[in-house]
């Protein structure tokens, strides 16, 4: 028995929040190791109350645990109390479920959602006890790999991890295992660990970073290219076909203790191509997988039978274009086994009225906020960004919102975009202004919340060659909006620190030259640098100056068409010149349409892996110019 | 209709807190389909009321709640242990239901609790010297704070029974009434030198037509329940 129990618990009452150490989840799983099992400890490197809800690490642990010669388990960054009595203990990081130290595993599996959990991961690495330098490591130490968003450029942390899985996972871990399965009954001998990494990197989607030669010319890189024969030049995704195929989480993890979105979430789809080309979710997760609307509706009955929420979030990355939205929110909402109590929640609505309808529909059960993103303050600057939203169509969507009882909307924003200029920013508060106005028609309790943050320009989008904005000029755009709004007692202006911008550029384009910079912040007790009481920008730039490296070439700097990006040798199947292209369209305010409806721009994410979008209508959805361009009245749109 | 219910909590869940607990339940009776009335309004709650709070990392085998059955819902009160407790963590199991007819919240009729603690470090000759002096004092001050307010409360009265058990922990019943006494306010009251250690609540109590009773008994002694306590 190797359970670390005994010891966790006496520090327990000394700690906040002693719930996040104790597992317990309904749905969690106490797999039996046994040296034929392939241990996986999954990590994700935030609080417990963020890491839980992950659907991506809840999909690979059930994934993991059904197959027979694998036995997965999770863990979560403790939180710096918690670190603080561990290390004075000697206790190492131990995996939540059966409370095995992190060592034990074969493989410690990060989940990478955002960059600012970079110095997490090798505080994590660190206090399991394993050297945080994948090239220091021995055959006894796991093998310490990262998957999600954040590894489309896996550059910055290929000093610390000894494989990256590229794209949709749920195929790769069973591969993965098999490799690693056949290292361990071979005995994990001494220098096994560079042939069990040149295995792995046959894997298609795995990136064994230290399987390349980097060269450099001065600031300028030159080439990532592979060391020996049989190593891929270019890593590809991976892209599961079909979402019907993977109906997962099936015992969605039932948190005993408040976390972040605290329900029941089932994917609708995967992938997006409205391409906004500041997103990057949308660009390296395409094609548009939808998962079947019988499907959705078994997931989510049986989900709420068996977890007692009685809110379920449709999750995707713009969840009004699910095909049939209406029909599987009706289906939920009229329920009879739901008796009218179930919640509904739709992240990332679409900004039309059409949308407002469905939100209606969901507040006769419970009125949530509604939120919009409309991202550009004007027409021009939206076209830039390609999130083509008209004006007629916010203020359809918030008219019709305050006239069905809504008082408070939330609109996003992004300053600091392409092309920006004044005007586009100040026309934030100008649309902020609008929507109060609108509101005031209806109600006297009008308020608008609108939330602006600093774009980070981020890789295998067109914005990737864009120098982000100084973290000056972020602030002096912060000013203008808070002089423009200060008189508008409606309009509520909340804005991210532009700091913490800058901070996300420095980890979001780098090359493996930041890997001293990110070990650097976190031996300066950097951790936890998504949380603002954690979060310190002197920490970045004193590593960045004592490491030579100028803030400027890696995030204030525009990249040239014919510049080596570091990574470029990674693909998400979008063709480099497609990008190009788009970014030139951006530069020239010319928007795209969605191409699950309209003829095929050649990105390359289908063609070049041969797959297709997955939708169950060949037409776009109602409502306004993201869908039909015709607006479309909320009682025709009910029908 | 009105049903009491009584519940444990042990082992690991025991650092939940008394709202986690709350929502734990709230799911439970979704998941059994065991439909509760809800209150009026904006936004309506499901009709539960908890007893007094236990700090979180307490156990307890006599923690309450009273839950108010929709209109019409008819349960086997006698079943809904068994029914509530699979839908419940590990850890926490329904012990005992029945129909409460008196009036007043648990939080109102509740006057005494019984606990079982350990300081840790503490050895027992030592224990048994602060018990002593802490019985035969006339009155024992300690600082708490309320609303942000830092108070001087003579706490004595408030200790209703106090000794030293066998194993060495402590046993003490404290009133509820009208500032209760904690379980670490206690430790505190007879030496603030003693760190906290475990803490177990074994009953609670009420009047009923004059004489000291649980809200609903347990059908074998409570004394019998502590083996359960290692069970998680």
């Amino acid at each position: 028995m190797t359970s670390l129990w005994p010891r966790i618990e006496p520090l327990l009452a000394k700690v906040q929040k002693p719930a996040r150490y104790i597992g317990c989840e309904d749905g969690a799983q106490m797999p039996v190791h046994a040296p034929h099992k392939v241990g996986w400890l999954l990590v994700y490197p935030d609080a417990y109350e963020v890491g839980l809800p992950n659907q991506g690490l809840q999909i690979l642990y059930e994934i993991l645990n059904e197959r027979p010669d694998a036995a997965a388990e999770r863990s979560y960054a403790p939180w710096t109390d918690m670190e603080r009595e561990m290390r004075a203990r000697g206790l190492p990081l131990f995996s939540v479920d059966s409370h095995r130290p992190a060592a034990d595993f074969d493989l410690l599996a990060f989940n990478l959602s955002a960059e600012l959990v970079y110095t997490n991961l090798l505080n994590c690495i660190d206090l399991a006890g394993v050297p945080v330098r994948a090239a220091e490591r021995g055959p006894d130490d796991p093998l310490v790999c990262a998957g999600g968003h954040c590894t489309f450029n896996p550059e910055p942390l290929a000093d610390f991890v000894d494989f990256f899985v590229i794209g949709d996972g749920e195929e790769a871990v069973s591969e993965i295992t098999e490799v690693v399965g056949d290292w361990k009954r071979g005995g994990r001998t001494e220098g096994s660990r560079q042939n069990v990494l040149a295995a792995l990197a046959q894997v298609p989607g795995v990136y064994v970073p230290s399987m390349y030669d980097v060269e450099y010319d001065g600031e300028r890189l030159v080439s990532v290219t592979p060391r020996h024969a049989g190593i891929p030049e270019r890593v590809e995704k991976r892209t599961i076909a079909d979402l019907n195929d993977w109906p997962y989480p099936k015992q969605q993890l039932v948190p005993l203790t408040e976390v972040v979105h605290d329900r029941l979430n089932v994917e609708i789809f995967r992938g997006c191509t409205r391409g906004c080309r500041f997103c990057q979710a949308g660009m390296i997760t395409r094609p548009v997988r939808e998962r079947s609307n019988e499907q959705v509706r078994s997931m989510v009955s049986n989900g709420l039978k068996r977890t007692g929420y009685d809110e379920v979030s449709l999750t995707s990355l713009s969840s009004a274009d699910y095909s049939g939205i209406e029909d599987v929110v009706g289906g939920i909402i009229n329920d009879p086994m739901c008796q009218g109590s179930v919640g509904v929640s739709l992240p990332s609505l679409r900004v039309d009225a059409y949308t407002v309808g469905i939100a209606s529909e969901i507040a006769k059960v419970r009125r949530t906020g509604l939120t919009f993103a409309p991202e550009g303050g004007t027409w021009r600057m939206r076209q830039v960004i390609n999130k083509l939203i008209r004006e007629e169509d916010l203020y359809g969507a918030v008219e019709s919102a305050f006239s069905q009882g809504w008082n408070r909307v939330k609109l996003y924003f992004l300053i600091g975009l392409p092309t920006e200029t004044d005007e586009d920013t100040l026309g934030i508060a100008e649309l902020a202004r609008k929507c109060v106005a609108v509101g005031k028609q209806h109600t006297n309790r009008v308020t608008v919340s609108a939330s602006v943050g600093g774009f980070v320009p981020k890789p295998q989008t067109p914005f990737q060659w864009f120098g982000q904005n100084t973290v000056a000029e972020l602030q002096r755009k912060v000013g203008l909006l808070r002089d423009a709004t200060k008189k508008d007692r409606g309009v509520q202006l909340k804005w991210h620190d532009p700091k913490a911008t800058l901070a996300e550029g420095i980890a979001s384009r780098g090359d493996r030259r930041l890997g001293p910079v990110i070990e650097d912040v976190w031996r300066h007790g950097g951790v936890f640098q998504e949380w603002s009481e954690h979060f310190d920008l002197s920490l970045w730039e004193d590593a960045m100056a004592r490491h030579g490296l100028s803030i400027d070439w890696y995030v204030y700097r525009h990249r040239g068409e014919d510049e080596v990006l570091p990574w470029d040798h990674v693909s998400a199947g979008l063709h480099k010149d497609f990008l190009w292209q788009d970014w030139q369209d951006a530069l020239a305010a010319s928007g795209v349409e969605d191409c699950r409806w309209t003829p095929c721009y050649d990105c390359g994410a289908c063609t070049g892996y041969g797959i297709e979008h997955v939708v169950a209508s060949t037409l776009p959805p109602a409502g306004g110019s993201q869908g039909t361009f015709v607006p479309v009245q909320l009682s025709a749109a009910r029908t | 209709m009105r049903v009491r219910l009584r519940f444990s909590k042990l082992g690991k869940v025991r650092w939940t807190s008394h709202r986690d607990v709350a929502r734990m339940w709230e799911r439970a009776f979704r998941r059994v389909d065991l439909r509760l009335a809800y209150t009026e309004g904006f936004s309506p709650r499901p009709k539960v009321s908890f007893g007094l709070a236990l700090p979180t990392g307490g156990e307890s085998v006599a923690e309450y709640l009273d839950i108010e059955l929709a209109h019409g819902e008819q349960p086997d009160v006698a079943a809904l242990p068994g029914r509530l407790s699979p839908a419940l963590p590990v850890g926490i199991d329904v012990l005992a239901a029945a129909v409460v007819h008196e009036k007043g919240s648990l939080q109102e009729i509740v006057t005494s609790c019984r606990w079982e603690l350990s300081a840790a470090g503490a050895d027992a000759d030592l224990l048994e010297e602060r018990v002593a002096q802490a019985l035969a004092a006339d009155s024992l001050v300690i600082t708490r704070e309320r609303k942000g307010q830092s108070a001087a409360d003579d706490v004595r009265s408030a200790i209703l029974s106090l000794a030293v058990l066998d194993d060495g922990l402590l046993e003490c019943e404290l009133a509820t009434l009208t500032r209760g006494l904690r379980p670490n306010e206690l430790l505190r009251a007879i030496d603030p030198q003693l760190e906290p250690g475990t803490v177990h609540r074994t009953h609670q109590w009420i009047q009923r037509d004059g004489a000291k009773c649980e809200p609903i008994p347990l059908p074998l002694p409570a004394t019998a329940a502590p083996h359960a306590r290692r069970a998680s």
